[in-house]
């Protein structure tokens, strides 16, 4: 049983399970429910980007709220010009690649805090660039009205028909990423992680794995940006201010950070949770806040590492349990052997 | 001119506050590898102890000051190396960083929740009046900051590098496991300098209410201002950290009046990713060497 919950047949079988579930959905969620449960994708995205630099190269980036925020303005600028959605859905993502290449640069020259620090600066340029340059963004007004896409036929408009589109690309999206986890530039990745320099002195070509760590997990962001936009279809600067940057992070490390469905179980604890929490209001931070501190103390692998580490326990306790079953089984057999070999003997 | 000296003088009393709050950040990092993410919320916190104490105490301001300042002591010095980075140490620093900005919201939702969302009128310390300075017109409250910050500073100092108690909190700060082999208690020590950054705390807070109001969204720009200005400055360094707020300081309050006041928070911004590319140990700062 135990064997079976970390089993791949289970991991499966969870998986279309919940493919099933978000497919039915729709028939018994009212619009706002919708709306919800497509923000936890899109927000699951960008978690997944962050969690490809963070969790998996180890480069620490604060900036994933300001390239969620450079994608959606560049969709919405782009669709509300007229040019058709995959267009600008694609060059979103080029965008934020381009950019996040970039920001690569300085995780080259430092680490740790001081790459922090660099991200972190670099979110809140953003920001202010969206804030203060009126001709391009509308400044704080935001932009407003941006229309859903309608794909060889589909109109996307209705709020059901947005969601389906919305659960079509996030599937594309976490697709290609588990594709990258597992081809050898995910394993270059985690060898980054572990020791850069042992990776280097192995061949493995690190400044170019950074900075494309930076920039994979960049643009996925930007799509994630892409697709919020015609989700929502108002915004402005605020909703891509550092604490986005910040909720994202908190999601990955939250959810398990360097697992694949890690993002979107943090993503959940954001976006769902506080929904379902209604009864706490506004004291849903507090608890939320708190409750990250005890599960950093008790478990800095987040949830999914909270649960791999249950499951480990109850496993061990059933190997021990069984083991014991074994022994005493043994020694009913050792009694019963010497039992039939002194008949054995009684008999000769 | 007589403007340029106005801009100065004031930006030299936040860089001041700045520079207070950033050598508290740098004395946690030296000796305890924690990034305080909710040392911008730290310097909120003083300012609502004292509104705290006023309205449910019934006490005077001056009561409530020293109330503010043991609680301070208690909560943001003994309590969050206690209860938060004590259990966290040996997770890393990653571990850590996360949980101080989940602290930074939880110290942000319990004011806004359990005060006020509004912001506060702050009573100064000193009453606030207009000198004249050679044509610039001076407030008698960017003296007095600049006065109690060099005061605190000079004391730090002296208690750093001028007493044995000082020195031995560098050498935990240098290296802990020398200092244990050579009998320093390093525990107490790194114990100290929690201590040190909530009295450096309350103080900038006591400082900067008046001027900003207290409001729960405060923690946000000064802690910003604290990295920058420690980064800046040197981060192994206390004289850098002084060096980086003052001149945050002044740079931030002058690009608002030369440059552009839309931007003045970005130029603070390209100044920390600029020192950060070309001597990433900071203006006064050493470099570390990088370990395998």
């Amino acid at each position: 049983m135990m064997d079976f919950l970390t089993s791949r047949a289970f991991k499966g079988r969870v998986f279309v399970l919940l493919m099933v579930g978000l497919i039915v959905l729709p028939f018994f969620l009212r619009p706002f429910g919708l709306l919800l449960v497509a923000m936890w994708m899109v927000h699951a995205v960008a978690a997944l980007g962050l969690n490809l630099t963070l969790g998996y190269a180890g480069q620490i980036s604060m900036a994933q709220g300001a390239f969620v925020g450079i994608g959606a303005y560049c969709t919405g600028l782009m669709t509300l010009a007229g040019v058709p959605y995959p267009i600008a859905f694609l060059c979103s993502g080029a965008l934020c690649f381009a950019i996040g290449w970039i920001l690569g640069y300085p995780a080259l020259r430092v680490q740790h805090h001081y790459l922090a620090f660099v991200t972190l600066a670099f979110s809140t340029l953003v920001f202010l660039v969206m804030r203060n340059e009126e001709w391009l963004t509308n400044g704080i007004y935001g932009l407003t009205d941006i229309p859903r896409p309608i794909l060889f036929g589909w109109n996307t408009g209705k709020a059901q028909d947005f969601y389906f589109f919305t659960l079509l690309m996030t599937s594309m999206l976490a697709f290609c990423v588990w594709w990258i986890i597992r081809s050898p530039w995910g394993r270059a990745f985690i060898a980054l992680r572990e020791n850069p320099v042992r990776a280097l002195s192995l061949g493995v070509d690190t400044r170019r794995y950074t900075l494309m760590a930076f920039a994979m997990g960049s643009s996925i962001g930007g799509f994630a940006g892409a697709l919020y936009a015609p989700l929502v279809q108002f915004f402005e600067p605020n909703s891509f201010s550092l604490t986005l940057s910040l909720k994202l992070l908190l999601m990955v490390i939250v959810g398990g950070s360097g697992t694949f469905f890690g993002p979107f179980i943090g993503a959940a604890t954001e976006v769902l949770l506080p929904e379902w929490l209604r009864i706490a209001q506004g004291y849903y931070l507090i608890i939320y806040a708190m409750l990250v501190m005890v599960l950093m103390m008790f478990c800095p692998t987040g949830i999914i590492g909270l649960g791999e580490r249950i499951i480990s326990h109850l496993r061990q306790k059933k190997i021990s349990s069984e083991r014991s079953a074994q022994a005493q089984a043994m020694g009913q057999d050792k009694v019963a052997q010497t039992k039939s070999d002194t008949q054995g003997g009684a008999g000769q | 001119m007589a403007a340029f000296i106005q801009l100065f003088v004031s930006g030299l009393a936040t860089g001041a506050i700045y520079a207070l709050v950033a050598v508290g950040f740098m004395l946690l990092w030296q000796t305890s590898q924690t990034i305080n993410f909710a040392q911008g919320e730290f310097v909120m916190i003083p300012a609502f102890f004292v509104l705290w104490a006023i309205k449910i105490l019934g006490v005077g301001f001056w009561p409530a000051v020293g109330i503010a300042v043991i609680a301070s002591l208690l909560i943001l010095g003994l309590l969050f190396k206690r209860a938060i980075v004590d259990p966290m140490l040996k997770h890393g620093v990653l571990p850590l960083v996360i949980s101080t900005i989940a602290l930074s919201i939880f110290l942000k939702e319990a004011v806004k929740d359990f005060y006020s969302s509004q912001a506060q009128p702050f009573q100064a310390m000193i009453p606030s009046e207009d000198l004249n300075l050679f044509g610039a017109v001076i407030s008698s409250q960017s003296i007095f900051i600049l006065l109690i910050a060099s005061g605190a500073v000079l004391g730090l100092n002296k208690l750093l590098n001028g007493t044995r108690l000082g020195r031995a909190m560098q050498a935990t700060a240098q290296n802990p496991s020398v200092a244990r082999i050579l009998g320093i208690p390093v525990e107490r020590m790194i114990m100290y300098t929690f201590l040190i950054n909530a009295l450096l705390v309350a103080l900038a807070s006591l400082m900067i209410s008046p001027i900003y109001l207290a409001k729960f969204t405060n923690g946000d720009t000064l802690g910003l201002a604290a990295f920058i200005a420690a980064i800046v400055g040197g981060f192994n360094q206390v004289r850098g950290a002084i060096v980086g707020g003052l001149i945050l300081g002044v740079i931030e309050n002058l690009a608002a009046a030369y440059i552009s006041a839309q931007y003045r928070g970005a130029i603070p911004l390209i100044l920390l990713i600029v020192v950060i590319l070309w001597r990433p140990q900071g203006l006064m700062g050493r470099a570390e060497e990088r370990t395998v």
